[in-house]
C-alpha cells in the first residue's frame, strides 16, 4: 500500500460559538493513501464539506491533527497553511470558481504562478494540463465561453497542473448533467492512477460511486462507515477512533 | 505580461464605468496638483523675474527688505564706499518704483519703473521686439512691453505719454515681460527713473555689485556690510529666495496653492481608494479563491497593487496632457503655468503614492477573506 498522503487523527471540529455552537466533526481518523480515488458521501449537513476544508488546510482543527505529506498542519498560521495547499493539493469546487476575465489557458497558468512558475515552460504545462481534460481548443476561450462541463474541466485542469499530492473536489458534478458528470469523474479517476496521488470527492451522487476505490460514509460529523470499490456496504464504526 | 498584472488590468478594464470614474477622479485630481504646483512655480518665477535678469552678483539693499518691489531706499552716497571695498569690480544704481502713467486720453495707470544705467547693461529690457536699448538714451525714452498696449495706449515706437507730468515716448517694444501685480513695467534710463518715481538724487533702491574675477564673495558680502549698518548684501539666489518666499507665503498666496494641491490630493485618494475598494469587493470571489488554491497574501496583494500602478500610470498620462494643453494655453499670460521635468517627476511619484495608499484600504479587505468561503459560494 502507498504511503498515506493525508491523514486525519482524532479531528473534532466546533464552528460558532455560544448557542449557535456546532460539532461540526467529532473524532474523525482518516487517511488518504497515492493511486486512490475517495468518495466521501453523507447528506447534507454531515460535515463533508467542513472535513474537506479540514483536510484541505483551510479550517484548522479544533482539536485533533491533520498531516499532509507528512507536514503536521498544527499550530501552522494562515501563510504556512496556504504554503501547505500551495505545495501539496488541488481543489475543485462545485462551482468551479474560474476567473472570468482570465481564459482557460490564463486559468490553469494561474495556479502556477501563484507557486511562482512563470513563462514560456508554465504556459506548456498549463496547455498540457487542458489537454489532459480534453480541452486543448478551448484554451483562448473564456469561462463565460464554455458549457458547465468544460468550465469543471478547466477546473480539473487547474487543479492538477501543478501536479499536487491530494486533489481535493468538492461536489465537482453538483451543477452538471449525468453525462457530464460521469465525464468528470472519469477524468478524476485517471488522475487518481497515479500512486504518488489521492483524490478525495465529495459527492451526493450515488450513481459515480463505480469511479471509487474506497468510499466513505459521514453522519452528523462522524464517518459511519467505508466500503472498497464499487462492491459491499458500508461496514458500521464499533468504537470510536476506529480509523479508515 | 506576468500573470498578476494581466489579472489586475483585466479586472481594472472589466468595469469600464468603475474604470471612467476611477479615470475621471485620478485626473481631476492630478490636474488640479499639477496646476496648482505649476501656478507656483510661475508666480516663483514671476517674482523673481527682475533679479534673475539682472547682471549682479550682490545685491546690496536696504535691512529688512522684503521684495524687488520694496519701496525702501539707500543712501546714494553709499556708492563710494562699496566701489572702494576690495574686490569690487562695479557699482550700479538701480531705481524702482511704481508710478503713474497717463495715457494720451487722459486716463492714468499705475507702472512700475525700472531705471538702470543702461551703458552699464544692468537690468536693461530683454525680447526686445522693435528698438533697441541703446534708443532709451534718448530723452524721454522708456521701454514697455507690447502685451500691455491696451493698458497703456501705446502699440508702436513713437507713442507718446506721460509720467508723473513728464513727456515719455516709446523707444523700445519688448514682448512677455509681464508682472505679476499687472501692473506694467517701464524701463527707462537711472536720471529719467528718478523724477518718474520721486526718488532724489541722494537715494537709491538697490545698490548691484559685480566682483572682480578672484574675489571671494563671502569675503567682499562682510566687508560690504561694515560701510553701513543699514544695509544687507545678497547674493542674486538669496534675493530671489527672500522675494519668493515674501510674495508666496508672506501673502499666504503659496499657502493657497499648497493648499489646493493638498485637496487635489486628498479627492484623488478617496476617489481610487473607494472604487479600488469596491472592485476587490466585486471580486472578492476571485480572490478566495486564489487563497484557497494557496496564494500567498503577497500575490493577493501583488494584484491590488498593480491594479492602483495601472490606475496611477494611465492617470497620469492622461492628467500630463492636461497639463501640457494648460500650460501651453497659459504660457502668454500674467501667470503662466510652469511644468519642468523635476515637478512632472514628482507628480507622477505623488500619483503613485496616492494610488497606493488608496489600495490600503483594498487590501485591508482581502487580509479578511477567509478561503473556506469558496464552499459556500
Amino acid at each position: 500500500m502507498s504511503d498515506a498522503i493525508m491523514a486525519a487523527e482524532s479531528v473534532s471540529k466546533v464552528l460558532g460559538s455560544g448557542a449557535g455552537q456546532v460539532h461540526a466533526l467529532k473524532d474523525i481518523n482518516l487517511t488518504l493513501r497515492g493511486g486512490e480515488l475517495t468518495m466521501l458521501m453523507g447528506p447534507s449537513g454531515s460535515g463533508k464539506t467542513t472535513l474537506l476544508s479540514v483536510l484541505g488546510c483551510m479550517l484548522a482543527p479544533t482539536a485533533g491533527t491533520v498531516q499532509v505529506c507528512g507536514q503536521s498542519t498544527e499550530g501552522a498560521g494562515a501563510e504556512k497553511l496556504a504554503a501547505i495547499r500551495r505545495d501539496h493539493i488541488g481543489f475543485i469546487f462545485q462551482n468551479y470558481h474560474l476567473f472570468p476575465t482570465l481564459t482557460a489557458g490564463e486559468n490553469v497558468q494561474l495556479a502556477l504562478d501563484v507557486r511562482g512558475q512563470r513563462g514560456r515552460n508554465a504556459r506548456s504545462k498549463a496547455y498540457e494540463a487542458l489537454a489532459r481534460v480534453g480541452l486543448a481548443h478551448k484554451i483562448p476561450s473564456y469561462p463565460g465561453e464554455l458549457s458547465g462541463g468544460e468550465q469543471q474541466r478547466v477546473a480539473i485542469a487547474r487543479a492538477i497542473v501543478s501536479d499536487p499530492s491530494a486533489i481535493l473536489a468538492d461536489e465537482p458534478t453538483a451543477a452538471l448533467d449525468g453525462a457530464n458528470g460521469q465525464s468528470i469523474l472519469s477524468i478524476l479517476a485517471a488522475t487518481a492512477r497515479d500512486p504518488n496521488r489521492s483524490v478525495l470527492v465529495v459527492t451526493h451522487d450515488s450513481r459515480l460511486t463505480s469511479f471509487a476505490n474506497r468510499i466513505i460514509t459521514i453522519e452528523d460529523g462522524r464517518l459511519t462507515g467505508e466500503r472498497r470499490g464499487s462492491s459491499g456496504t458500508p461496514k458500521l464504526l464499533t468504537a470510536a477512533g476506529d480509523g479508515y | 505580461m506576468p500573470l498578476n498584472v494581466t489579472l489586475a488590468s483585466r479586472n481594472l478594464f472589466h468595469d469600464r464605468l468603475r474604470f471612467v470614474a476611477t479615470m475621471v477622479g485620478i485626473v481631476f485630481s492630478v490636474v488640479l496638483v499639477m496646476v496648482q504646483m505649476g501656478l507656483y512655480l510661475g508666480f516663483g518665477q514671476m517674482v523673481t523675474k527682475m533679479i534673475d535678469h539682472a547682471s549682479a552678483d550682490l545685491w546690496v539693499v536696504r535691512k529688512g527688505t522684503k521684495c524687488f518691489e520694496d519701496p525702501s531706499l539707500l543712501d546714494a552716497n553709499l556708492h563710494r564706499a562699496l566701489s572702494g571695498t576690495a574686490g569690487v569690480a562695479r557699482v550700479s544704481t538701480l531705481v524702482i518704483g511704481f508710478s503713474d502713467w497717463k495715457l494720451s486720453s487722459g486716463e492714468i495707470t499705475p507702472v512700475f519703473v525700472v531705471g538702470s544705467d543702461l551703458a552699464q547693461d544692468v537690468l536693461p529690457p530683454w525680447n526686445i521686439t522693435q528698438g533697441s536699448v541703446k534708443d532709451l538714451t534718448a530723452p524721454g525714452a522708456v521701454a514697455v512691453d507690447l502685451s500691455y498696449d491696451q493698458r497703456l495706449g501705446v502699440s508702436k515706437l513713437g507713442d507718446k505719454a506721460d509720467i508723473r507730468g513728464h513727456s515719455v515716448r516709446v523707444a523700445a517694444l519688448t514682448e512677455g515681460i509681464r508682472s505679476f501685480t499687472t501692473t506694467p513695467y517701464v524701463f527707462t534710463d537711472l536720471g529719467r527713473a528718478r523724477p518718474y518715481v520721486g526718488v532724489p538724487n541722494n537715494k537709491a533702491s538697490y545698490f548691484l555689485i559685480k566682483l572682480k574675477p578672484d574675489a571671494n564673495i563671502e569675503t567682499v558680502r562682510h566687508d560690504l556690510l561694515q560701510t553701513s549698518s543699514d544695509i544687507e548684501a545678497l547674493t542674486s539666489q538669496q534675493f530671489s529666495d527672500r522675494s519668493r518666499s515674501f510674495w508666496l507665503f508672506g501673502t499666504g498666496a503659496g499657502a493657497a496653492l499648497f493648499a489646493g494641491a493638498l485637496l487635489g490630493v486628498i479627492v484623488g485618494t478617496v476617489i481610487v481608494a473607494q472604487t479600488l475598494y469596491s472592485s476587490t469587493k466585486d471580486h472578492i470571489d476571485e480572490f478566495a479563491t486564489l487563497r484557497a488554491i494557496g496564494s500567498s497574501n503577497r500575490y493577493i496583494y501583488s494584484v491590488i497593487m498593480y491594479q492602483a500602478l495601472i490606475n496611477a500610470v494611465i492617470g497620469f498620462c492622461l492628467a500630463a496632457l492636461i497639463g501640457y494643453a494648460v500650460v501651453r494655453a497659459t504660457s502668454a499670460g500674467a501667470l503662466p503655468v510652469v511644468i519642468t521635468p523635476p515637478l512632472l517627476a514628482a507628480i507622477f511619484t505623488l500619483t503613485i503614492a496616492m494610488c497606493v495608499v488608496s489600495a490600503l484600504t483594498a487590501i485591508l479587505r482581502v487580509l479578511r477573506i477567509d478561503p473556506v468561503m469558496v464552499f459556500t459560494r
